[in-house]
């Protein structure tokens, strides 16, 4: 019996190990199903990471080492090349690997930090023909970063989100020629930082309301055809544009990956498609927490070690305490301009100081108030120079504020003109 | 000498073959393609029919009807996922309550058990999701789903375990008859035989007019579909039928045996094997089927596919005819893989009437099992592993399939040499995140297993290349 097993050693898991291990859990597992800790920064060679949490910029791999350095000086236990195949309600994980077989073991208390996955052309139907190379970002990625495999010449790119320009820019450094980037939206999903870095300075074209309607080629990719799409999302005739090409690369979203929490029955928001969670990231399911891209899907991974930092040191006070009945629950709603907010729930009494709630607009917003709201009562108010669907947004509510609340919390945008 | 060659390695050649490897003879299938099943047989709805459309009397209405009967066990002996799952056809209108009572007696005359004409509240109690605007529908319990690809190689690698030769990436490119026996080129060289079998499919036509005066023609007619994630699995238990009309059965909505949902097809004709999706296509295939079923959730797409039916102009039959020691299986559309079985039995009946000796084989070997990780309870999990590590590590996670069950395909009679044909085998990358995560792990299994250098493996057929080479820094095991 482990007091807590972390399914997933990336950012996630590691940082949710590090910190129960910090607050005196010493029965710990991370199931990690790669070869090697540190999840998809890995692949992520660019640099950019650590800038919040490190105050300093670093590269996937060497962000993922400071977490594995770290973890090397604590007792926790790793098992690497292992997949979770089944969580039961009585916290019995089913896992299974090459060397350490099939195995049941049995933990107080579980984090669930397995990650995200990406949309596919399957989700989002693109018409044509179905040649080889048509690839997501993160597969492309994993082939020419860790593989060491080009996976195509020249490169059409759908999606403006941050792994779809991070791959335009690693594409042409290894010689692809990228011709476009295309991206239905009338904004990028991706962050400033990053169109700036990865397609201005390689006088990459970024195609706004545009998207692919068709894909052509019998054995592998010959031509990309792309078409400007309307205010309601829908391709306008006679705006085609036919490119040459090998190789279409998909950025088109990031979808939590929650097969193993649907299959234990714990709920599930449809707005991230995480676990429901409350102020500490515990899920519907006593003792087991969710924390990362598993709950819901974050831009920068200092949030994502943050975050998780609270789930493993909150995993630790459920081992080290058993958990007093909870009084009052808030419900946190997504008003106006928001389309998600974590947390979903909030019990005051369990808050020491402040909550933070983080959340994503729904579209490109200038001056703007973030208002917080408990029924027709407006209890806080935030300022903001700029929001974008892309960047995360947080806001940090003291107790106090939460104690004068009743039953729901609203946050909505007002744009101030 | 050849006893009989068949051409083309579809559901139709590999039943053929299967069914001769019963006996004495000495039987080769050229196969264009670097795999089996690689035509309409991968890609269709995947139904086992009752037999209730045929018209009574047709070669069609026989063949289905005996067909289905004879999947039953042969999926189970040469373990080919199956599950009498039972379809509907649904009437909107009056008309349709008075089509269904036509399509009934059909199935009657058919031999088809079982069937029943139900109320619209009778069918939406055991279809919870159907339509309130479904006034009656006919249910047919005997119809059935199954995994195409996998029934087809299932029958050619019992086969090859048989006795049978199949020679991959072969196209025949001319035939001549010869006093007792036909000469048939390719391009991997001459083959002879005494008798021939045509199921070259969309190209039946082709092959046909290589050895004899131009008898039909085949018209491909193509249909598309979705198929939606397991989420969407349960939408229905059984195939959910509309009324058929000029084009067909119409858009029809169906568990699989995979736990997924499908939904096609539309029907269009195209020339040669047009593979291709449409924006218009799909849309007629959303809109149709929301009639049926409003509730299926199309955000749960996971993959659009579209397959082409062998169709023959004029014809409302198979065509199954022999001249010269030539057998022609051509026309086979719908209900072509619900009928595959018997008309393999019937193409050995047309060869013994040409004058084939037939002795049984007393070897004759119809078993054939493969592993699934997946399907094991822990307890048997946990003994694989012990028994060989390599089911310990998962390469595919949206299905759970193992290194193990890759190793397995690779040492099977037929091994796969791509990685789509490793997902036609075993599942791997079938899933929701559609290879996009075991994708680069299995052309690694793929690259050593068959000595090749990863830049060689195929996605599916020969040209899909996937990789153009080593990136500035070179490969990173080197």
């Amino acid at each position: 019996m482990y007091d807590l097993i972390v399914i997933g050693g990336g950012p996630a898991g590691l940082a949710a190990a590090c910190s129960a291990w910090e607050s005196g859990l010493r029965s710990i597992l991370i199931v990690e199903r790669d070869q090697e800790l540190g999840g998809i920064l890995n692949q992520c060679i660019h640099s950019g990471f650590g800038l919040q949490y490190f105050k300093e910029e670093l590269t996937g791999p060497e962000y993922a080492a400071r977490f594995v350095e770290l973890l090397s000086q604590t007792g926790v236990e790793v098992r690497l090349d292992t997949m979770v195949l089944d969580i039961t309600p009585e916290r019995e994980v089913h896992m299974v690997g090459k060397t350490t077989g099939y195995r049941i073991e049995k933990a107080r208390a579980i984090v669930l930090a397995m990650g995200c996955r990406e949309r596919t052309r399957g989700a989002i139907a693109i018409p044509g023909t179905r040649p080889a190379g048509v690839f997501t970002a993160g597969a492309a990625q994993r082939y020419v970063n860790v593989e060491g495999y080009l996976p195509g010449r020249q490169v059409v790119i759908l999606g403006s989100g941050d792994i779809g320009l991070i791959m335009a820019r690693r594409m042409t450094l290894e010689g692809a020629k990228v011709l476009a980037c295309v991206e239905v939206m009338p904004y990028s999903g991706g962050l400033n930082r990053n169109i700036v870095q990865c397609l201005q300075d390689f006088s990459i074209p970024l195609y706004l309301s545009h998207t692919v309607t068709d894909i052509r080629g019998k054995e592998r990719v010959e031509q990309v055809v792309v078409s400007e799409v309307g205010p309601d999302r829908r391709p306008i005739p006679g705006t085609e544009m036919i490119f040459d090409c090998d190789t279409l690369l998909l950025s088109v979203g990031l979808l939590p990956e929650n097969e193993l929490t649907q299959q234990a029955g714990i709920a599930i928001d449809p707005r991230t498609r995480g676990a429901v969670v409350y102020e500490n990231m515990e899920t519907s399911m006593p003792g087991v927490f969710a924390c990362g891209n598993v709950c819901h899907v974050h831009d920068l991974v200092d949030y994502v070690t943050a975050e998780s930092q609270r789930a493993g040191a909150a995993a630790s006070a459920y081992v080290q305490s058993s958990p007093a009945p909870s009084g009052p629950v808030l419900e946190v709603k997504n008003g106006p301009g928001v389309t998600y907010t974590v947390p979903q729930k909030i019990r005051p009494e369990r808050v020491e100081k402040n909550c933070g709630i983080f959340f994503r607009v729904n579209r490109i917003c200038g001056d703007s108030e973030i208002v917080v709201s408990s029924g027709e009562t407006e209890i806080a108010r935030f300022k903001r120079e700029h929001l974008a669907p892309g960047e995360m947004e947080h806001i940090s509510l003291p107790r106090v504020l939460l104690d004068r609340a009743d039953d729901t919390l609203t946050v909505s945008i007002r744009e101030v003109n | 000498m050849q006893d009989v060659l068949i051409i083309g390695c579809g559901i139709i050649g590999a039943a053929a073959a299967f069914e001769l490897s019963r006996y004495q003879l000495r039987v080769t299938i050229l196969e264009k393609e670097n795999d089996v099943a690689d035509g309409t047989t991968k890609a269709n709805s995947a139904i086992l029919h009752a037999g209730y459309d045929p018209l009574p009397g047709s070669l069609m209405a026989r063949l289905n009807v005996r067909g289905v009967e004879l999947a039953k066990e042969l999926c189970q002996r040469l373990d080919v996922p199956y599950q009498a799952c039972g379809s509907f056809v649904l009437a909107f209108t009056p008309e349709e309550c008075a089509a269904l009572e036509t399509l009934k007696a059909r199935g009657v005359a058919n031999g088809v058990p079982g069937l029943a004409i139900l109320t619209g509240d009778e069918a939406r109690r055991m279809e919870p999701n159907l339509s309130d605007q479904v006034m009656a529908a006919l249910f047919a319990p005997t119809a059935a789903i199954c995994s195409p690809w996998e029934y087809c190689l299932a029958l050619a690698e019992t086969a090859v375990q048989n006795g049978a030769e199949l020679h991959l990436e072969t196209m025949v490119t001319g035939m001549e008859k010869q006093e007792d026996h036909w000469l048939v080129h390719t391009t991997k060289g001459d083959f002879a035989a005494r008798y021939i079998i045509n199921a070259a499919g969309v190209s039946a036509d082709l092959v046909h007019d290589m050895a004899l005066p131009h008898s039909f023609t085949i018209r491909p007619s193509r249909g598309e579909y979705y198929l939606l994630d397991k989420a969407e699995g349960r939408r229905v238990k059984r195939t959910i039928f509309q009324c058929p009309n000029k084009d067909g059965k119409g858009v029809l909505v169906s568990p699989t045996v995979h736990g997924n949902l499908i939904v096609g097809p539309n029907a269009c004709p195209v020339v040669g094997d047009d593979t291709s999706t449409t924006a218009d296509g799909l849309e007629f295939v959303r809109s149709t089927a929301l009639k049926s079923v409003p509730s299926i959730a199309f955000g749960q797409s996971i993959r659009n596919f579209a397959g082409v039916r062998a169709h023959a102009v004029g014809g409302d039959d198979f065509i199954l005819q022999e001249t010269d020691g030539f057998v022609d299986a051509a026309g086979i559309c719908s209900p072509g893989l619900s009928a595959a079985p018997a008309i393999a039995e019937y193409l050995v009946e047309l060869l013994q009437k040409a004058g084939m000796v037939l002795e049984k084989k007393q070897t004759f070997v119809c078993e054939r099992r493969r592993t699934r990780f997946k399907e094991l309870p822990p307890e048997g999990r946990a003994a694989l592993v012990q028994q060989n590590p390599s089911f310990g590590r998962v390469i595919c996670r949206c299905e759970t399939v193992t290194e193990g069950e890759i190793l397995e395909a690779l040492h099977s009679p037929i091994p796969p040499r791509s990685v789509d044909a490793v997902k036609r085998r075993i599942n791997a990358g079938m899933g929701r995140c559609q290879g996009g995560f075991c994708g680069p792990r299995v052309v690694e299994i793929l690259a050593r297993e068959l000595g090749l250098r990863p830049e060689q493996i195929q996605q599916d057929k020969n040209g899909t290349w996937l990789l153009c080479g080593e990136t500035k820094g070179g490969r990173a095991d080197v």
